[in-house]
């Protein structure tokens, strides 16, 4: 018995261990997380004296309404779930990279920094070598924790977090200072990097890049590696059973630095995707918070490839939703971040239900005098 | 004012901060517990100690929100963790998302208000001596408290009964239990107790260090408390000192641009988190000393009768 509470009419509620996890429950549980999330924000709407109605439109409807709105709604999910899907392997490798938003935010910089060489006469070559420099600057900077924590053993939760701050402030340095526009008339931000260096769009009229694509092939990719190689089977025995993985003689070292450096590399692709994408230039604002959110969107998409593709697309609608929320009925845009929050609280809360039933019964005592 | 003596002044007070939220984090993890929100609570006591200021104009209810908004915020993680078994990472993890979405909700009508005119706490005749008196006896009440509060906590965690039995909760959890002590009611009452001395240190920041409140104005201060923990070897004295030499570090960017050192301010800035991972890489160093100080059960969930 974990759990009891005493209830009305004599009874209790108590969780009971279940024989095996539920496999009904683990995906039954992100939608019920949903439920609670929606139930919430409709009392807090109405709690606000804002109508509920409307409120539900703008972050579930508005999003997916017209093909424009589609469009943007996966401009917001693409790095969310590109993010995402290098965090799945870190958490499945119980590695805790919670620094994304500093390795985002130095992939956008590396990629930033090569689109700035970029001048008229630069040919289409110069797509490829941003999109590397991303990746290859959100490792470096993954690299520095799986190198501290492997070297040093110094935790990688409190140092991928300081190296956010780290990033952001690099980034200030940067805009404020060597790489502002000289005539920018005096905005800390970049020259508007050159047409040659955007990242080609998938069709006119919307935002929609071919960054999709690629998180779509990081979709199948990481279930490749995940289910159908020796590599990503032993990543994930060290993660879940280090002392099985010693003993099948897995390297848990080789699993920090490849859950490291493959979640910075994905989150720096995803910078270099946007700063070359929809924001085009360098400013103080690139860092969004989507390091922040694909965590959230990794545990409620089950650190599955699949599930995070459903999880990417639910955050993006809070992100488009807090914005329409602040101009359609003048709620502040962090109301995002509120039901982000609340979600992933209401996540693990609702987990309890795959390894735990709910059974109601009624107290021993009560259950003895019944029987003479 | 002497600019060294200012310095130093301007230090306790930076360093007051990491030490209250660092005291209630250590409280948390002699019990066994974790508590990854502490930015979190912070941002939510901040905001809650501010507003109650701005409405009633008593910093002292001030500072009683933060520390009532800092115990129900640990309550809700305490509950998760301690009754329902989730992964205490992933549930501080959602307080501080949770905890930076809601202040900035919350706090955006109080953006421009500004606090009333701060009371001051010169101490008779101390705070008169040259270059002493105004970098140590002109500070706010809770520089002392704080410092009573290591004291305090070293005494009870070493000196009392109450204090052995909550070391010994995580320490050895099964041992506790097995001696009839209740080590779910005990750890939650530990992780109110350092959640609302986290609010009480968010709740500092906004109404006595800034004085104002903007969105995360807490800026990583949770973060570097939860690191002092591991650098202090869970040690309350060695916390506050930790504490100090960190709010000195913070304090030497703002000193040094104030000398006209020619370093961008963004890389000043840097200080304390370059600082944070410097001191856990020299701390961590060492895999035995760690394992030898830090609680034994830190991080592992526990099930009566399991």
């Amino acid at each position: 018995m974990l759990f009891t509470l005493p209830t009305h009419m004599g009874r209790r509620m108590r969780l009971e261990v279940r024989p095996q996890p539920s496999p009904f429950w683990s995906y039954v549980s992100p939608v019920l997380a949903l439920l609670i999330t929606v139930v919430i924000g409709i009392g807090l709407f109405m709690a606000l004296g804002k109508d509920p109605v409307k409120g539900l439109q703008v972050f579930f409807w508005e999003p997916i309404k017209s093909p424009y709105a589609l469009g943007e709604l996966l401009v917001k999910a693409t790095p969310l779930l590109i993010i995402a899907l290098g965090l799945a392997v870190c958490f499945r490798s119980n590695v805790w990279n919670i620094g994304a938003e500093g390795q985002f935010v130095m992939g956008a910089l590396a990629a930033g920094g090569v689109a700035l060489l970029a001048d008229k006469t630069t040919g289409r070559w110069i797509i490829p070598a941003i999109l590397a420099a991303g990746v290859l600057g959100g490792m470096a900077w993954a690299g520095v924790t799986a190198f501290l924590r492997d070297r040093f053993n110094a935790n990688e939760i409190l140092v991928s977090l300081m190296l956010v701050y780290v990033a952001d402030l690099i980034l200030g340095y940067l805009v404020f200072g060597p790489w502002k526009d000289p005539a920018g008339y005096n905005f800390p931000q970049t020259t508007t990097f050159e047409a040659v260096t955007q990242i080609p769009r998938l069709m006119q009229g919307s935002r929609v890049t071919i960054g999709i694509l690629l998180a779509l092939v990081g979709v199948a990719a990481l279930w490749l590696y995940l289910y159908r190689t020796y590599a990503g089977f032993a990543q994930e025995v060290s993660g879940q059973a280090p002392a099985a993985a010693r003993y099948a003689g897995f390297s848990s070292r080789r699993a920090l630095w490849v859950a490291l450096l493959v979640s910075g590399g994905a989150a720096g692709l995803a910078g270099a995707l946007e700063v070359a994408g929809p924001i085009g230039q360098l400013t103080p604002y690139v860092p969004a918070g989507y390091g922040f959110a694909a965590i959230i969107v990794a545990f409620v998409g089950r650190l599955h490839p699949v599930g995070v593709v459903f999880s990417a697309l639910l955050m993006s609608m809070f992100y488009i939703g807090g914005e329409l929320a602040q101009s359609r009925l003048g709620l502040p845009k962090s109301i995002t971040g509120v039901f982000q929050g609340l979600l992933l609280f209401n996540l693990l809360a609702c987990d309890i239900l795959i390894a735990h039933r709910l059974r109601f019964s009624i107290p021993p005592a009560t259950f003895v005098q019944g029987a003479r | 004012m002497d600019s060294t003596a200012l310095l130093l002044a301007a230090t306790l007070s930076a360093g007051t901060v990491l030490a209250i939220a660092s005291l209630g984090l250590l409280i948390n993890e002699k019990a066994g517990i974790v508590n990854l929100g502490a930015e979190g609570m912070m941002l939510c006591a901040a905001i809650a100690g501010f507003a109650t200021v701005v409405h009633t104009g008593n910093t002292w209810l001030g500072f009683a929100a933060g520390m009532a908004a800092g115990a129900f915020l640990a309550a809700v993680f305490g509950a998760l963790v301690i009754w329902l078994g989730t992964n205490q990472y992933a549930t501080g993890l959602a307080l501080t998302l949770f905890g930076a979405g809601f202040s900035a909700f919350v706090g955006i009508g109080y953006v421009q208000e500004k606090l009333p005119e701060q009371a001051q706490y010169p101490i008779p005749f101390l705070s008169d001596i040259a270059f002493i008196g105004p970098a140590l006896f002109r500070q706010h009440p809770m520089v002392y408290i704080a410092m009573a509060l290591a004291g305090g906590l070293a005494w009870f965690l070493y000196r009392t009964r109450a204090g052995l039995v909550l070391r010994s909760v995580g320490e050895s959890p099964e041992s506790a239990h097995a001696l009839g002590y209740s080590v779910r009611r005990i750890r939650l009452a530990a992780v109110m107790a350092g959640g609302a001395l986290c609010g009480l240190a968010g709740s500092y920041v906004s109404l006595v260090y800034a004085p104002l409140w903007v969105e995360g104005m807490i800026a990583g201060k949770g973060w570097i408390a939860l690191a002092l923990t591991t650098f202090a070897t869970w040690r309350p004295a060695r916390v506050l000192l930790g504490a100090y030499l960190f709010g000195g570090v913070t304090m030497l960017q703002f000193h040094l641009q104030g000398l006209g050192v020619n370093v961008p301010p963004q890389l000043l800035s840097m200080l304390p988190y370059l600082a944070t991972i410097v001191v856990l890489v020299l701390i961590s160093r060492n895999p035995l000393w760690i394992r030898a100080n830090m609680p034994t059960s830190i991080g592992k969930p526990f099930y009566p009768g399991a």
